[in-house]
Order: structure tokens, then sequence, then C-alpha cells
């Protein structure tokens, strides 16, 4: 698996780079907050029965 | 409708109103463009159209949030949405009342300010019919976007990133029909299509406005 | 049975919660195999050198930066003329995700173009739609985020990406009037003469179902959130109203 970029390697991996830190934030960003929403629904409809 | 527009030129016209706003806006900005790019005629013969439409455009920007804005503040509005004018109506005559007070002079005044710009003989007559053409749909799109903030503290800048992107199509083939009648170039199709923007908005937008309108005033 | 029941947020949230991890699942997989191919496995093109890799980022968050916005258009039609919050709610989840696709398509349009065309930016008529959506996005958002009451502004919201579909298919007609541009057409066409070699077809096909999965994913979590935020404040407010 060798890579030969050639001369447009900068350009290349700045596009790869920039989408996928882009990507990333975005679905973490998305995730945390799901995650974190639905713990506090859950501890909200646990207070209210309890 | 008729009643209502004639208060809203006269409001518009009294002290504090913001009638001269804009239009000293329109001259403050084409003064600073030479400044900016430089004194060469031949550059600023060449964009002077494009400078002359994107003043107007960011001058009409200026004055929208006064529209609704005032009347909302004061409890107007909801007195108006009472009567029995529909809102549709409302949002027609308060678009008409706008162009009147900005639309038009800034057209009347483009011309003169177009001599700063250093403008050949030939630009005139397709500016100013452009602008004629063009600041309707300005108003009346504008008109939809002060609706649609009404209700919203602050909404000014909001207004113009909402607006601004509305105002491109009008833009282009304003500013392309100026700068092609100035080259003696064929102009009938943004011409046309410009007339087209203009009417369709005219047509349609008050609908969209007054359904802002009411949701806001719900 | 119909796909009206649905819009209960109850039953929306019950059926979509297993779906997410499956579909998050795959979206990372997707996208993972099909850029490792399209980067690592195949060839330089022969116009375009090493910069071909980029077409497995540009094409398909582009196609989701539009189809993101013709979603987000219909719920806000749908919300309008059938008032489902779920509706609403996934409209104001997908537009972020639309955002960033659009951001995605422009920046990777424009390190592309810089080698091929020798400039950042061209006022292509493809590019310049593609930044004016990012305008419209932008707008929309921010009127979101700008009125307090929900049902206010999942109103104005629709009513807003409904005048502003309508002006950003005049501004696409009035951007390639106002200048031809330098972007090659459609890179994707069932007509397997136009469409480019098969080598970088497979690995792209991978790469684009891997970002539909991802918007899916994303925007089902997005208008879940949305819904729990809601019913959350809902609670605050019965709590409230019962204290005082």
């Amino acid at each position: 698996m060798t890579l030969e970029l050639g001369k447009y390697a900068s350009e290349v991996l700045s596009a790869y780079g920039v989408s996928l830190a882009l990507l990333v934030g975005l679905s973490g960003w998305s995730w945390r907050r799901y995650r974190r929403v639905k713990a506090e629904m859950e501890r909200v409809e646990r207070g209210r029965d309890g | 409708m008729k009643a209502l527009l004639l208060r809203d030129l006269r409001l518009a016209v009294r002290a504090g109103g913001g009638f001269g706003l804009s239009l000293a806006f329109f001259l403050i900005v084409t003064v600073l463009v030479p400044f900016a790019v430089g004194p060469e005629a031949d550059t600023l013969s060449r964009i002077g159209p494009g400078v002359l439409w994107v003043g107007a455009l960011l001058a009409t920007l200026l004055s929208l949030d006064r529209q609704f804005a005032l009347d909302h503040e004061d409890g107007a509005l909801p007195l108006i949405a009472t009567s029995p004018l529909p809102l549709e109506a409302v949002a027609l005559a308060k678009a008409v009342a706008h162009w009147l007070t900005t639309g038009l002079p800034l057209t009347l005044a483009a011309a003169p300010l177009g001599i700063l710009l250093n403008l050949e003989g030939a630009s005139f007559p397709w500016l100013v019919l452009t602008l004629a053409l063009g600041t309707p749909a300005l108003s009346v799109i504008g008109t939809f976007g002060a609706a649609l903030t009404v209700g919203i503290k602050r909404g000014g800048l909001l207004l113009s990133l909402l607006v601004l992107p509305l105002y491109v199509p009008t833009l282009i083939f304003g500013a392309e029909a100026a700068r092609r009648g100035a080259m003696g170039l064929e102009v009938a199709t943004p011409l046309l299509m410009l007339a087209g923007i203009t009417l369709g908005a005219l047509a349609l937008l008050p609908f969209a406005a007054g359904a802002v309108l009411r949701i806001n005033l719900r | 049975m119909s796909i009206w029941e649905y819009a209960n947020p109850k039953k929306f949230i019950a059926t979509t919660a297993p779906v997410i991890p499956w579909a998050f699942g795959g979206a990372i997989l997707c996208i993972v195999v099909g850029l490792i191919w399209g980067f690592f496995l195949t060839p330089d093109a022969d116009r375009f050198g090493s910069t071909v890799k980029i077409i497995y980022l540009h094409v398909p968050s582009a196609m989701i930066a539009i189809n993101g916005w013709i979603m987000m258009l219909v719920a806000s039609l749908i919300w309008l003329i059938r008032r489902h919050h779920v509706s609403a709610l996934a409209a104001k989840a997908a537009a972020p995700v639309g955002m960033v696709m659009t951001l995605i398509a422009l920046w990777t349009g424009a390190v592309w173009g810089q080698p091929m065309w020798g400039t950042w930016w061209a006022w292509d008529p493809r590019l310049t739609s593609f930044l004016i959506l990012f305008l419209f996005y932008l707008g929309y958002v921010a009127l979101w985020e700008a009125i307090p009451d929900p049902d206010q502004a999942a109103d104005l919201t629709s009513v807003l990406c409904l005048v502003g579909s309508v002006f950003a298919l005049l501004s696409r007609y009035a951007v390639y009037f106002w200048n031809q541009g330098l972007h090659q057409g459609a890179t994707l066409s069932m007509d397997s003469e136009q469409h480019i070699a098969d080598v970088f077809w497979v690995p792209l096909v991978v790469c684009i179902a891997g970002f539909i999965l991802l918007f899916v994913a994303l925007v089902l979590m997005r208008t879940g959130t949305e819904i729990r935020l809601r019913r959350l404040r809902a609670l605050e407010r019965q709590a409230q109203r019962a204290a005082a």
C-alpha cells in the first residue's frame, strides 16, 4: 500500500483533513447532545414516577 | 388601504421618519467607492453601474426594519391587524409606501450620482430603467423580511442576513442589464427576467408577508 | 397503519432509537471503507493527478447539501399543512447538518480548484450557487435561534424555507446566466458512457452511501434530541406552575 500523492499532496491532505474534522466534529457534537438530553429526560421521567 | 398608504407616507416624510437617511447613505457609499478603488475614470465608469446597484440595495436594506418595528413598538400593528383590511393588503401597502419613500428617490438619485462615478452617457438611461424595474422587487422582498423579524428584539442584523440572499437574483439581473446596456450588448433577457422577478414578487410575496405577520401577531 | 403514525413524538422516538446506532455505525463503516479505498487503492487520473481523490468527499457532501435543503423544504411543507411537530423539528435538526455539508463541498471545491484552475475561488455558477445555498442555511439557522417560542419559530422558519427555496432556484438560474463556468458537468449519470471510470465509481458510490446514512443518522439523532428538549421544557413549566 504505497501512497504517492505527487505534487498535489498538500491539497489532497488538507481537503481530507478539514472535511474529516468537520464531519467528526458535527457527529460528536450531535451524539454527545443526544446522550446528554436522553439521560436528562430519563432522570426527569423517573423523578415524576417516583 | 389607501388610508394606510397615506399614513405611512406621511410618517416617513415627517422628521425622524428616515426618509432622507437612505438617500444620504446612498450618496456616502457612492462617494466612498472612488476612495477605495482609486480615481481612474476608466475603472470607475466600468464598475459604476454595479456600484450604484449595490449602493441602492444597501440603502434599501437600511430602511427596512423601520417598516413594522415602529408600528409594533407603539402598538399600532395589532390595531391595523384588527381592521377589516387583510394583512396581505397591509403588507402590500407597506411595500408600496416603502418603495415610494426609498426605491423611487434612490432611482432618481442614481443618475446624478452616476456623474460622480464617470458613467458614460449611454449608461444613464439603462441604470435608471433597471433600478426603476428592480427596486420594487427589493421593497417587496424586504417587506417580507421585515414581517418575518418583526417580533424579534434587535432584529436588524438578522433581517439583513435573511434578506440579502433573497436579493441575489434581482441584483444579478438588474446589474447585468445595466452593464450590458452600457456596453451596447443585448439586454432583452436580463430586463425581462428582472421585470419577471418584480412582478412575481409583487404578486406572491405579500401573501407570504401576510402569513408571517399573522403568525407574529398570534 | 400509515406513515403519519410516526408523527407521534413518542412513536417516533421508540421507532428511531434502535435505528440510530445502526445507521450511525453503517455510516462510519461506509465512509471509512470508501475513503480508504478511494484514498489508497485508486490510481491517479490523467488530468487531475492525485487531486482526483478529493472527489470522494466533494461529490457526496455536495449531494447531501442540496438534498438536505429539499428534505427541509418537504418537512416544512408537512409542518405547515399537517402541523406535526416532529416534522418541524426534523427540519430544524437537518439544517446544521446541511450547512456543514455545504461547507465541506465548498472547501474541497476550493482546494481542488486551486491546482486545476489555478485559483482558489472562481465565480463559477456551481460554486456561486453553493455559496448562496450556504447563506440560506445560515439565515435559516439564525432565524431558529432568534425566536424563543418554538411553534412560532417553526412557522416562521417554514415560510422562510419555502420562500428561500424559490429564490435559491432563481439564484441558480441567474448565476448560470451571469457567468458560464469552469466546473465540469455532472459527475454522476446513469449513462455509463458519460460517468467516470469504474475504478473511481465504486468507492465513490460507497462514500455516497456512507454520507446518506450519516445524514439519516444525524437527522434522526438531532430530531430525537429536539423532541426530548421540548418535552423537558414543557415538564419544567408544569413543575413551575405546580409550585406556584
